[in-house]
């Protein structure tokens, strides 16, 4: 695998072709229990339409996917982004509660993000606990430390200029949009024009090997959780900032499967290794575009977590190494394998350790 | 001599008394019977719930989905005493055939697929609370004279009343430690745990196992959401959210090793007990806001693996002391 990494890079287009796909199976099925679906409005200076919501609403899982991508690629996981999201919107409104400004709410959220997530990454990187358990740790204390924060109440606010975060609009477009855009394509450009990708994907590969070819790994899994603390921080600002309150109980709540089931989708292996963070992005489109075909055909929002389920389900079979062996073996009798090759499996001592 | 894979377990246990001491200088009452009652009433679904959690921990998996499967059987079972004339004894019966056969599925899936059981047990999680949700939104409540005169038995000593529930746990966790150390399965568990190749060279039965495993955490979970509609008398799809984080934080501070292998089913009642401490404690208090029981249980979370990766770390330490003295040993000899 790595000197796939190492030579030239296949398409952007190819790694994402069946992401895409699925993404279009899904808008296709919106289109065909709502014609209107791709009709979009200009009024009162804002784009109204469905497409609009889909990706206005998918902002908090995007933004948590970024991060999660990350830490996936690095082998890990990180669970605590929902208490994390709880926390940060908890601060924002605390601080903005007290009379300051609204820039200055949004850098305490962020730097209480960033603190759980060097908290997680010190778990991970230093003392080597399984990131599973050391991201448990925040996840179980996180909605606690979140209702010290608001004292138990849901913290209300009326600041004009944290509101814009979640619910205004840029040049039409709502603002969640083009903050998770925008943090997207940062983060995409920062690891892959820059080595810190491959070094990431090295980390997630085998990360004894990595060490012994001079990758400071510590340092970097310690950035990778600090960085997905800080997405979680953004998504939890943006979702206190559109209910204009902060709710230490249920922001957030669930988010962090969520967001690891878009990762999933976007085809990144939980076991580590290359990542594409726009079919991450993608993968959480999809998701949002499934919740809106379940909201817009009428079905009772009861089925929203069944067909969930019965789609991770299907994805994880396709994906599941054993079905991935047989392809691979079918493919590899034609006359070019594929750069797609299933990972190979690691021993269960080492995903323990 | 105690042997470092007991340490963890007396660490549980002076920690339980530690606290149980300190609860009881600070509120004398908390010494009476009616305190133990409650606290073996109150945590009797958590703590069942929990043996099958030890059983998944012991091999190296995790099981995600058993909140949502005690959510589940309490609105299965309030919908199917609501619509149907069945006969609550042949209901639990139903319920917990469901549950197992879950348990199986997610094993098998686990196993034959190679799918780590995090992410599989995460689907059945939304998976088995969206079947509650298509059941039932709203909380069902169950009235069944089969349930008052369940919840009507109980065992007074000075007014303290020892209900059956509270039993039903400790009868569970004497199974669950007699299955753990005296039965075939239970050395497959361990053995499992310790290292799956090595297991499957030693003749282990991974596929039975695995899917055993699993098999027994749905069962219990269901067995769990029994006793949790005897406690609420209702079914409610929104019930027990986050159940199986308490499940996990109560048997890792029971001293079980989350890469598995090491721990027992005991030390997990102490875990449990732990919790339910820190509980009643913020009850007699009464000024102590209850999301301090979040925030102490990961304090107490984070002491427990911290505790876990300095005895690991020094096991490996002497091991390699060990090796490097043979070595030395043998080297001299040639």
């Amino acid at each position: 695998m790595t000197s796939q990494t190492v030579g030239p890079r296949p398409s952007i287009m190819r790694r994402i072709l069946p992401q895409l796909v699925i993404l279009i199976v899904a808008l296709a099925l919106n289109v065909a229990v709502f014609p209107e679906f791709f009709q979009i409005d200009f009024r009162n200076g804002r784009l109204f339409g469905n497409l609009i919501d889909v990706l206005n609403r998918g902002a908090p899982v995007a933004l948590l996917c970024i991060g999660m991508t990350l830490v996936i690629a690095t082998k890990g996981i990180d669970l605590s982004v929902g208490a994390v999201m709880a926390i940060a919107g908890a601060v924002a409104a605390s601080v903005v509660v007290e009379g300051h400004g609204w820039g200055m709410a949004l850098l305490a959220a962020l730097a209480a993000g960033g603190l759980c997530g060097l908290w997680n990454g010190f778990l991970v990187a230093v003392l080597r606990i399984q990131p599973i358990v050391a991201t448990l740790v925040l996840m179980v204390a996180g909605r606690g430390i979140a209702q010290l924060v608001t004292e138990g109440k849901i913290l209300t606010f009326d600041n004009a200029g944290l509101i814009h975060l979640g619910a205004g609009t840029v040049a039409g477009l709502p603002t969640p949009i083009l903050i998770w855009l925008a943090l997207g394509a940062l983060v995409t450009c920062v690891v892959r024009k820059t080595a810190l990708g491959m070094l990431i994907e090295a980390i997630g590969i085998n990360e004894r090997s990595s060490r012994l070819a001079g990758i400071n790994s510590r340092v970097l899994l310690v950035c990778v959780y600090l960085v997905s603390g800080l997405c979680a921080a953004l998504a939890g600002v943006i979702v206190a900032a559109d209910i204009k309150g902060a709710d230490a109980n249920n922001a957030g709540l669930w988010l962090e499967l969520d967001a690891i089931l878009a990762v999933v989708i976007g085809g990144n292996s939980l076991l580590g290794g290359r990542f594409s963070i726009v079919a991450s992005l993608i993968g959480a489109l999809i998701i949002q575009s499934i919740n809106s075909v379940i909201l817009l055909s009428g079905l009772p929002p009861e089925f929203n977590l069944v067909i969930k389920a019965l789609l991770i389900l299907g994805i994880l079979v396709i994906q599941s190494p054993r079905i991935g062996t047989y392809i691979y073996m079918l493919k590899a009798s034609g006359p070019q394998p594929q750069p797609d090759a299933p990972p190979i499996r690691s021993t269960k001592e080492e995903t323990a350790r | 001599m105690i042997r470092s894979t007991h340490l963890p377990l007396l660490i549980t246990l002076a920690t339980f008394v530690l606290a149980y001491a300190l609860c009881a200088s600070a509120y004398p009452a908390m010494l009476s019977l009616r305190v133990v009652a409650n606290l073996l009433t109150d945590n009797a679904f958590l703590g069942i719930a929990a043996v099958g959690m030890t059983f998944v921990i012991l091999s190296g998996g995790i099981d995600l989905s058993i909140g949502s499967v005690i959510a589940f059987t309490g609105v299965f079972l309030a919908v199917i005493l609501r619509d149907t004339s069945l006969h609550p004894l042949a209901a639990f019966a139903l319920v917990l055939l469901l549950t197992t056969g879950f348990g199986t599925v997610m094993g098998a899936t686990i196993h034959y697929l190679e799918m780590p059981p995090f992410i599989v047990t995460l689907a059945g999680m939304f998976l088995a609370r969206g079947a509650a949700y298509v059941l039932s939104t709203e909380s069902v409540p169950i009235t069944h004279e089969f349930y008052d005169t369940l919840q009507g038995l109980y065992w007074k000593i000075d007014g303290a009343r020892f209900r059956l529930i509270g039993g039903l746990m400790v009868l569970t966790f004497i199974v669950g430690i007699l299955v753990a150390h005296r039965t075939r399965f239970g050395q497959n568990v361990y053995a499992l745990g310790g290292g799956e190749q090595a297991a499957k060279l030693m003749g282990v039965p991974v596929a039975r196992t695995t899917i055993g495993i699993y098999a027994v955490s749905g069962g219990l979970a269901g067995l769990s959401g029994i006793v949790f509609s005897l406690y609420t008398s209702a079914g409610y799809s929104l019930a027990t959210v986050g159940v199986e984080l308490e499940a996990i934080a109560a048997v890792v501070i029971g001293g079980t090793l989350l890469t598995g292998g090491y721990g027992f089913v005991g030390g997990t009642l102490f875990g449990i007990l732990i919790m339910g401490l820190i509980q009643t404690y913020i009850v007699f208090d009464g000024t102590l806001s209850s999301w301090w029981t979040k925030i102490v249980i990961g304090g107490l979370l984070f002491a427990f693996i911290l505790l876990q990766k300095g005895l690991t770390w020094a096991a490996k330490k002497r091991a390699a002391q060990a090796r490097m003295r043979t070595a030395t040993g043998s080297a001299a000899l040639s």
